[in-house]
């Protein structure tokens, strides 16, 4: 600890220290860390472990609840593009992202969707608690594949802006030969490749300085087991 | 009896963006017309691309010690420069410097300002004088040119609410604003819309010059009443917010008793 680290690193240590220490016994159980977002992304529940049965179960029962509202799962579990969490802390970490919301703004409707998602998954924990017996289920999830860049200039600066077909259109299919990108001379640019798609966090305000127009995922299915508390 | 009103042609224009570093759009179109200005140029007339604020514009904030689109009175224009002064005092004065002296012969004719709201406010050109007859004629034109899209006129000549914008140093200042679009992002429909606010207006010039005449017209506008604050609670946190209707516009118009 030092006055010369970066502000959020002194806080990380002292929050790690409140709530871990990371991968220790005495760590909190499950930590919901609430996000906004300026994509379209809706409600969506972020995961780290697809091999996490309880956090699948809490994730397909939030999912239910919501329904007919969509709740997409986003899977960031990878080799290189997993990043290290404020929640990553807690044994069973839970990203909650709920947009499209401008940064600095309060809207009505997203805030009602990220109570609702907090309310679900609250019920959840207690009907676990209180002995109830989820059975086996799926769910499906869009798995991280790579992130895209927007096209930049000699200085660095963006060339080209996701292209209005892209734009709004998180978790909607992408193909080979769609557009993504467009120049102010009005020259589109397909995604190019071989496969399919399904594009998240396209056009996130906070993530221009991280060389993100958008990420590129495909979907899986993951299954759990049954799960009970053992207290019963 | 209809007043024929003749005026000088237009000679200099300046269009500003970045006045606010998070407001993109304008930033990224002044940022290409720089590298090549060629859309922006009509014969006779010089259109001068230009950030204002471009420490703003490279952190990507709103400001760096106050809002640069509040500081052009005479007042703070005025104060004698030094280091100490803020950031965007002393940006006003060197941009005064440049398009201005403000109220001066030599201030540039037309200064266009670029803006993004995260409000659902559309295309939006914002007039600072009620009874500007070249303005009204050009704002009339830039809207039936837009139309079927919407085009909203914000009066904000008001004795306290009216506030010294950047573009205020021209004779003719024009705030276009357009809307919706979250701050640090660029949405390829707003920037669509806003450079063609750009071209009509700029066209309106050039046919001015060249002789045309404009019958009288007659335009709506909104003119500005009060501004309405969040009810807040005793630390000063904001207690309540927007209502969905009147986020979505699902209203009729808001009724208010006047007396």
């Amino acid at each position: 600890m030092s006055e010369d680290l970066p502000y959020e690193v002194r806080r990380a240590q002292e929050i790690n220290h409140l709530f871990g220490p990371k991968d220790s016994e005495d760590s909190y159980d499950i930590i919901f860390d609430l996000h906004n977002t300026t994509s379209n992304m809706g409600c969506t529940l972020i995961l780290e472990d697809s091999r996490n049965d309880f956090l699948i179960q809490m994730f397909h029962y939030i999912k239910t609840s919501l329904a007919p509202l969509p709740c997409y799962i986003y899977l960031i579990e990878h080799p290189s593009l997993k990043y290290a969490t404020t929640r990553s802390i807690a044994k069973y970490p839970v990203g909650i992202e709920v947009g499209p919301q401008p940064q600095g703004v309060l809207r009505a409707d997203i805030l009602d969707q990220m109570r609702k998602m907090i309310k679900y998954a609250l019920d959840f924990i207690h009907n676990f608690n209180e002995g109830k017996e989820f059975p086996p289920c799926a769910i499906e999830v869009y798995k991280i594949m790579e992130k895209v860049d927007y096209p930049r200039n000699e200085n660095g600066e963006i060339a080209a802006i996701i292209h209005p077909n892209l734009q709004d259109q998180d978790w909607k299919p992408l193909r080979p030969e769609d557009p993504v990108f467009l120049t102010l001379d009005g020259e589109t640019i397909p995604l190019g490749g071989d496969c399919t798609v399904y594009p998240t966090f396209v056009n996130e305000a906070a993530y221009y300085e991280k060389k993100e127009a958008f990420a590129k995922t495909t979907i899986l299915t993951l299954k759990a087991k049954s799960i009970r508390s053992s207290l019963h």
